[in-house]
């Protein structure tokens, strides 16, 4: 139990072979008062267990978007409600 | 102006006469379909599924549309993206765009799917005739054709 004020919940949702490796499509993340960033969080992610590791092995080929828009590894988490990690897309 | 994001195929026919049929000041209209190929890096390819991430995805394409309408002078416009199982053969995205002139018709489709392949969030995973799943890469060539447009972002 984090009792630190400044510590954040949001939902952190994961797609394509990040949530394949992290075992997750998503979940509620209690986000440490350390992490500021999105890179931040990324390399957090690495100490939460095997599959997390796997996933977040390199923090740039992953991308991430903040309540639904793009965004880049220095942005802050600030305020965010969802934060999304995924590979590069590939549709079209 | 509208985007969807569906299991189901699309009739390219149809959504052509949905967005034209009453509207006398379109003079061009340009129509992109993108369609499963059946072969990827040499090897036969069995099916493909797209996953994608609801809400953002919607929210992307809209806005994407937004752009080329705004930079194209497009009078009407229309984006359908297709997720789930997929088979060799069969579509996966229809991109329309409807203008007074040529031009900005095609230049609008062509710019619609540059930024759709490179920001909406579809991820294809491709599986092989030996039954075995991969991610598909993003391209580099991608961005630089999303680059052409550069002065103008999305």
């Amino acid at each position: 139990m984090s009792t630190n004020e400044n510590a954040r919940e949001v939902t952190v949702r994961y797609f394509a072979w990040v949530r394949e490796k992290v075992g997750l499509s998503e979940e509620r993340v209690t986000v440490p008062p350390d992490v500021k960033t999105i890179g931040d969080l990324a390399r957090w992610m690495q100490s939460r267990g095997d599959g997390y590791a796997s996933a977040f092995a390199k923090p740039d080929a992953i991308r991430a978007a903040i309540d639904h828009k793009h965004v880049q590894a220095l942005t802050q988490i600030g305020a965010a409600r969802e934060i999304g990690f995924f590979p590069p897309v590939t549709g079209g | 102006m509208s985007v969807s994001v569906q299991e189901a195929d699309f009739d390219l026919s149809a959504e052509v006469a949905a967005l034209s049929d009453a509207d006398t000041g379109i003079g061009a209209i340009a129509t992109f379909i993108g369609k499963v190929r059946g072969e990827a890096h040499g090897n036969k390819l069995q099916s493909m599924s797209l996953e994608h991430y609801p809400g953002m995805t919607e929210a992307e394409l809209a806005r994407i549309e937004a752009a080329a309408v705004a930079r194209f002078h497009l009078t009407a416009s229309r984006i359908i993206h297709r997720i789930g199982a997929l088979q060799p053969g069969d579509n996966i995205v229809l991109v329309i765009a409807c203008a007074p002139h040529r031009h900005n018709a095609i230049s609008a489709c062509d710019f619609l799917m540059d930024y759709l392949k490179t920001e909406a969030p579809f991820w294809k995973k491709e599986t092989g005739g030996d039954g075995h799943g991969s991610w598909v890469d993003a391209r580099e060539t991608d961005d630089a054709a999303r680059s052409r447009w550069h002065s103008g972002d999305a």
